[in-house]
């Protein structure tokens, strides 16, 4: 391996990696188990977390890098930090590699900022008065100007990560690490940070980004990456990349059919009066599924027996994206349905129709069975089932309205046809 | 727009960013120890110095072994002082990768300093223990000689061995959790083995010079002659001859290599093993 190399103009240039982990069946952790069992360590499993990674990033690329959990991506940025040592294959880096794998490593809770910072930079490869020196400029960057002398105990996350934020950019490099530090804090501060990325890849100097939210990669990334399994499976256009894996998570999630995932057998109450037995969502043609394309109607069911007689009990289920926003919440009391009466050993089918305008991403059903006041329940069912809504793109809203933009010049300017119209939304 | 902060940071050797690190490390270590509680440093500070009161008071008004001794509390505080240092750098330095498992997979920088800080951090106590058992030895009637000035590097020697032990246990300690309680009972072995609570005297002949195999115990033994004068014997005397000298000498270099050897051959995939 060699480092520092410079060979043309790419910044980075991985040929061939390949990184192996030994998985021990049984570790032998402390020396007697070793003395009684010399021969088990070797009974382990090797598991090649990177195999014939190959690319070339180029200086002042801002480099992303998707694929799934397990996939490498960690790994591989490891690899790139000096962290891990690939088994074979080669990584040239030209230039300073600064690792932002994690925001605030090795901050100590029990210390104040200026200490934190200090220690914070003596890893990045800055003496302590240097640091000393720009410890203000630090903490006007990270906005904490009046917190100098608080704790770190006493800072609030987001506090945390402006500080780790800002503590790990004051050391100069060519090429910087990121790794989804971006997920945390609020979007003002990862505004800032990208910002900050897109000012450092006006220097020409280089970002590799890690991340699974595909909306920054296609926004921000001048290429893409995708890893699957430790293997290159796309390397190119950020769109054709996203493409790519997408396409390959839906072939994976219709081979993994209706199977309900174990955190969708999860909370439920209600007095047993009546019982959900089914949950599911249809298609149009009446067909189960559990992936669906947005802008097709799809029906939410559930299939339920009484136990006891009821009157007039109230139907309903709400409908929540990843972030347990609300996207759809209905139930027969707001449309005054009277139900009816209802037999122990009746069943029934509770459905609801929509137009599906969520917008991409995983949803799940809670459906409900309550009595005529709608306060007590016969059963409630948290997430009971899950769907995956596809889209054409991801827009980070919660549902895809369709709508129309439109680009006008103001009035000073001779009146003319509009410049731009555009047509969007779920059609 | 805000403008970022940044240094280019000095052109890094992995030397100078080991340097950096041990120094930031063990100062942090050291606020973190004793700032948080000025008693809590007062006690970590006299923790040898209470033992030391229990012991002399055992060994010359009870057991009666240091009552006949020149100088016993002198040489009593002075073994003590360095073998807590020791035992000190070594416990905390043992587990110091393991605890610091986050920072190690995290980042790259020169893992040994991390242990190093550690002993940093310890030998800081040592420096202000020694001062007092200087001081004791003005009050207990040892004038103050040249000599004095040649306990430096001998407890530099000291230092460097604390060092490599806490490297050792350290990168050990990643694959081999057992390695602790261990390294306890042989520090509690070390600790009767070692003239410190008596002078090499009270060892029959014979044995004297198995004692002296002990890099520790050559130390405080030359260290007492250099204290003291001439009422202590130097090592030389107690060996023999300087010749027999080379054997401790030989464990002392021959555990620096190991620790080393060991430490460079396994810094590479401690990120892995954490």
């Amino acid at each position: 391996m060699t480092r520092g190399s410079d060979r043309g103009r790419a910044a980075v240039s991985c040929s061939n990696i390949w990184k192996q982990f030994r998985l021990p069946y049984d570790r032998p952790y402390t020396l007697k188990q070793r003395v009684l069992h010399p021969k088990r360590s070797h009974a382990a499993r090797v598991l090649d977390a990177l195999k014939d990674v190959s690319f070339d990033v180029e200086a002042g690329e801002f480099f992303g890098v998707i694929g799934r959990n397990g996939s490498g991506k960690s790994t591989l940025l490891k690899c790139l930090a000096g962290i891990y040592v690939p088994n074979q294959g080669d990584i040239g880096v030209a230039g300073r590699v600064s690792p932002f794998i994690e925001l605030g490593v090795g901050f100590n809770p029990e210390l104040t900022a200026l200490d934190n910072v200090v220690v914070n930079a003596a890893l990045l490869g800055i003496p302590a008065q240097d640091a000393r020196r720009s410890f203000p400029e630090v903490m006007r960057f990270a906005e904490l100007e009046e917190f100098e002398n608080l704790k770190l105990k006493n800072y609030s996350s987001g506090m945390y990560v402006r500080l780790g934020f800002a503590a790990a950019i004051q050391a100069r490099a060519e090429i910087y690490l990121v790794d989804e530090v971006l997920a945390v804090g609020d979007a003002q501060f990862q505004e800032k940070c990208f910002d900050t990325f897109r000012r450092l890849k006006r220097e020409n100097r280089t970002v590799i980004y890690v991340t699974h939210d595909l909306a920054t990669v296609e926004r921000f990334c001048d290429r893409a990456l995708l890893l699957e399994r430790g293997e290159v499976m796309a390397l190119g256009e950020p769109t054709d990349v996203i493409k790519v894996y997408r396409r390959r998570n839906l072939e994976e999630e219709q081979e993994a059919g209706l199977r309900p995932t174990t955190e969708e057998a999860a909370r439920r109450w209600g007095d047993g009066s009546a019982e959900i037995l089914d949950a599911w969502f249809e298609t149009d043609d009446g067909t189960r599924q559990r992936v669906l394309l947005q802008g097709t109607t799809v029906t939410f069911k559930a299939r339920i027996r009484f136990h006891s007689a009821m009157d007039d009990p109230v139907f309903g289920v709400i409908i929540k994206n990843e972030r347990e926003d609300h996207v759809l919440v209905t139930n027969t009391l707001f449309d005054e349905l009277r139900t009816g009466r209802f037999e122990a050993g009746d069943e029934i089918v509770y459905s609801a129709s929509f137009e599906l305008l969520f917008a991409d991403g995983v949803h799940t059903a809670s459906p409900a069975v309550a009595y005529q006041d709608a306060q007590r329940f016969a059963d409630w069912q948290e997430d009971a089932v899950s769907m995956i809504v596809r889209g054409d793109r991801f827009s980070g809203g919660i549902v895809d309205l369709p709508h129309e933009t439109l680009v006008e010049r103001t009035a000073e300017t001779e009146p003319r046809a509009p410049q731009a119209r555009v047509s969007s939304g779920a059609e | 727009m805000a403008v970022y902060p940044e240094i280019t940071p000095r052109e890094l050797r992995p030397a100078r960013h080991f340097f950096y690190v041990a120094l930031a490390l063990s100062r942090m270590e050291f606020k973190l120890r004793y700032f948080g509680s000025v008693l809590g440093y007062l006690w970590s500070f006299l923790r040898p110095f209470l033992l030391f009161g229990v012991l002399y008071v055992v060994f010359t008004k009870i057991v009666r072994a240091g009552a006949g001794v020149e100088h016993y509390p002198v040489l009593l505080l002075f073994g003590l002082v360095l073998f807590n240092f020791l035992a000190d750098a070594t416990m905390m330095g043992l587990p110091s990768l393991v605890s610091r498992e986050s920072l190690l997979r995290k980042v790259s920088f020169p893992r040994a300093s991390i242990p190093i800080a550690v002993t940093a951090t310890a030998a800081a106590n040592l420096g202000l223990g020694l001062v007092v058992v200087l001081l004791l030895a003005l009050v207990n009637g040892v004038g103050a000689r040249a000599s004095w000035l040649l306990l430096f590097p001998l407890v530099l020697g000291v230092i460097v061995f604390a060092a490599a032990l806490a490297l050792l246990l350290s990168v050990l300690f990643v694959r081999y959790r057992d390695v602790q309680p261990v390294w306890d009972v042989a520090l509690q072995f070390a600790f009767w083995a070692t003239p410190i609570i008596y002078t090499i005297g009270f060892i029959p002949e014979r044995y004297r010079q198995f004692v002296m195999l002990n890099p520790l115990a050559v130390a405080v033994e030359q260290g007492r002659h250099w204290l003291v004068g001439s009422e202590v014997p130097t090592a030389e005397a107690v060996m023999g001859s300087y010749a027999k000298l080379l054997l401790p000498a030989a464990v002392f270099v021959g555990v620096i290599a190991l620790s080393v050897w060991t430490f460079r051959r396994r810094s590479a995939s401690i990120a892995e093993e954490l």
